[in-house]
């Protein structure tokens, strides 16, 4: 019974180290099938419909990278404002010197990675509620040097050019294959990033983060890089928004409204998931269209529902779904199996 | 002449973040809760403020003497029930339920309030009147905040080291369950805490409706980021450093508005990016940062 003595290895037979417990080329499959449904939505319904699509679009892609930051880094971002605003107007300076929207957006969006480096080495001396205050500082500070160049629109901001000779039907297709490829490429690229390494590095932070640097994790490089990304994924929504609204201004842009909604629509779905924020966008949908008449009850009501996640059902509706299926759509830990 | 005013004007209003931020810094350093919904409260306390004066019609100064305790007892009780809910889950819970809290309340005043801005005391002789030393014209607000201000962080000095509360207050900031095994039930000396520091922001509220106006947004475009820029630039966890702080923000915030009126708030925000990048522990050093 001594904790010295058994050290010898155990035999490797008797289990198996798998990625989910359920077979997942099912849900690989059923994700493809999904994904080419989704493509083919602009030919079988109305241009309405796939308008609030690209509204869900814009806000799965921005809650995924917020779930990427709280859920797996651990850091608290009230300022990803910065990066949604950062993207839009991106876009727009690119639209003025004739570069074509569709084609700004990924620009737009490894511009808000670039952007997010030195934004990075600010906020990174602070930690959990101090560094969230701190981003919310640098998004008021973002916009207001924004403001203040005027052959941009200024403080009032300005329409989106480069849509001329568009047919309306042909751009509100096209707009929303951009959404859903910004959604598809972000939560791809999130499930690969955590299956891999980083992920490894991110759940030792979780668990312990002085073990977890004892052990050589290097905990500094491992936010940077989510923070980074999460900059990427938020400039290419907001870029997309800015297409989708056909215009940028600066206080729509860089709302903390964008920050609330991101941050709500996770916390409701599960914290810490990827599948959480992809149930969290379909409340949030159903809630923001069945509320629209009632002004900002819709934030309201998600506010108060995202407090009482938060304490009294920390892994959110997808926690609860897990809870009870034990299903996993994108496994990204690792499953032991003991054989009997 | 306009320089040495823009400093004398600065200076005074660093009075009224001192105010906003003490109770950040007081709710932080005690319980490490970075209360996010902060300026939304100081806000709730000048509505509060607005409607006892138009219900009850008592002279407007005095109105602190019912909204005080009414923050008060209301920081207690958020205390003791939701912000101690999340403490017990985690330090990311408690971020995401005062996020959730700030804008609940921004846009429930919204939607209940509309968005127009309301002033407290808008014909008093104390918010409009000025005195002038030669050229320069000092408005008797101003002053009163700043003088309300320092008599603010004195009490909590002398209320943090020499009362029995303050003691306690101490002991479990520094370890809670070591308090917990001498007898302090940390969880009410916590709502204690939580009911001093919304007192100042009952107070940084009703000042801030009389030296400008309240908006639901005001909460939190304003007065939780400056008060979070006087933390940082001051240092964090430092009393007094909330003064210097506060003053360092309006004395920038001043300038910046001398250079170009719209530049008033950017100029801050820039003198606390500059602390941020050049000395991250605050302009009052006290090492660990948290």
């Amino acid at each position: 019974m001594s904790l010295v003595t058994e050290t010898t290895a155990r035999p490797v037979e008797g289990f198996r180290v798998t990625r989910s417990r359920r077979n997942v080329v099912w849900t690989g499959a059923g994700a493809l099938i999904v994904v080419v449904v989704l493509a083919l939505f602009p030919y079988i319904v109305y241009s309405g419909t796939t308008a609030i699509m690209v509204q869900a679009f814009i806000v799965l892609t921005m809650a995924s990278m917020w779930n990427l930051l709280a859920g797996y880094a651990g850091l608290v971002s009230v300022g990803q404002q910065a990066f949604v605003g950062l993207g839009a107007y991106f876009v727009l300076i690119l639209a003025i010197n004739g570069t074509s929207p569709f084609a700004a957006l990924p620009v737009a969006a490894i511009g808000s990675g670039v952007a997010a480096l030195p934004l990075w080495w600010l906020v990174s001396r602070l930690r959990s509620g101090y560094f969230a205050i701190a981003t919310w500082v640098l998004a008021a500070t973002v916009m207001l040097i924004i403001e203040k160049f005027s052959s941009i629109g200024g403080g009032t901001g300005m329409p989106l050019p480069g849509f001329a000779g568009f047919d309306p039907t042909l751009l509100t297709a096209y707009t929303y294959w951009a959404g859903l490829a910004v959604t598809v490429v972000a939560l791809l690229a999130i499930y690969l990033l955590l299956r891999g390494r980083l992920g490894l590095v991110l759940t030792a932070i979780r668990d312990d983060e002085v073990a977890a640097r004892s052990s050589g994790a290097r905990v500094g490089l491992a936010r940077m890089l989510v923070f980074v990304v999460a900059g990427v994924g938020c400039g290419a929504a907001g870029g997309l928004l800015a297409i989708s609204q056909l215009q940028v201004q600066p206080g729509a842009v860089f709302s903390i409204q964008w920050t609330a909604e991101m941050a709500f629509v996770t916390i409701i779905g599960g914290l810490g998931t990827i599948e959480g924020p992809i149930l969290g966008t379909i409340v949030y949908m159903v809630l923001q269209q069945t509320l629209s008449s009632y002004n900002a009850w819709y934030l309201i009501i998600l506010g108060l529902v995202a407090i009482f996640m938060a304490l009294f059902a920390r892994r959110g509706l997808w926690g609860l779904v897990d809870a009870r299926l034990n299903l996993r759509l994108f496994p990204v830990g690792y499953w032991l199996r003991l054989d009997k | 002449m306009s320089w040495v005013n823009a400093i004398i004007q600065g200076v005074l209003v660093g009075g009224l973040y001192a105010l906003f931020a003490c109770g950040l810094s007081l709710m932080f350093g005690v319980m490490k809760v970075v209360n996010l919904a902060h300026g939304d409260l100081a806000v709730v306390a000048g509505y509060v403020a607005i409607g006892v004066i138009t219900v009850t019609h008592i002279p407007v100064l005095w109105s602190f003497l019912i909204v005080v305790p009414v923050m008060a007892v209301l920081g207690y009780v958020l205390q003791r029930t939701i912000l101690q809910g999340a403490l017990d889950r985690s330090v990311l819970a408690t971020l995401m339920v005062t996020f959730g809290l700030s804008v609940v309340i921004e846009n429930g005043l919204l939607q209940f309030f509309t968005a127009n801005t309301r002033g407290i005391g808008t014909g008093l002789a104390l918010v409009t009147g000025s005195f002038s030393i030669g050229q320069i014209q000092i408005g008797y607000l101003p002053v009163a905040i700043f003088v309300i201000a320092v008599v603010v962080l004195l009490g909590l000095q002398y209320f943090l080291s020499a009362t029995r509360y303050g003691r306690l207050i101490r002991a479990v900031a520094d370890d809670k369950e070591a308090a917990q095994l001498a007898g302090a039930d940390y969880r009410h000396v916590f709502g204690i805490a939580a009911a001093v520091a919304f007192g100042t922001v009952a107070l940084g509220g009703i000042a801030y409706g009389m030296y400008a106006q309240l908006a639901p947004t005001t909460g939190t475009d304003t007065i939780l980021l400056f008060a979070f820029a006087a933390v940082v630039i001051g240092g964090l966890g430092s009393l007094w450093g909330t003064l210097l702080g506060g003053v360092v923000l309006g004395v920038a915030q001043q300038i910046g508005a001398q250079i170009s009126i719209s530049d008033e708030t950017l100029a801050g925000f820039i003198v606390f990016l500059a602390v941020l990048a050049l000395r991250p522990q605050g302009l009052i050093s006290r090492g660990a940062q948290s």
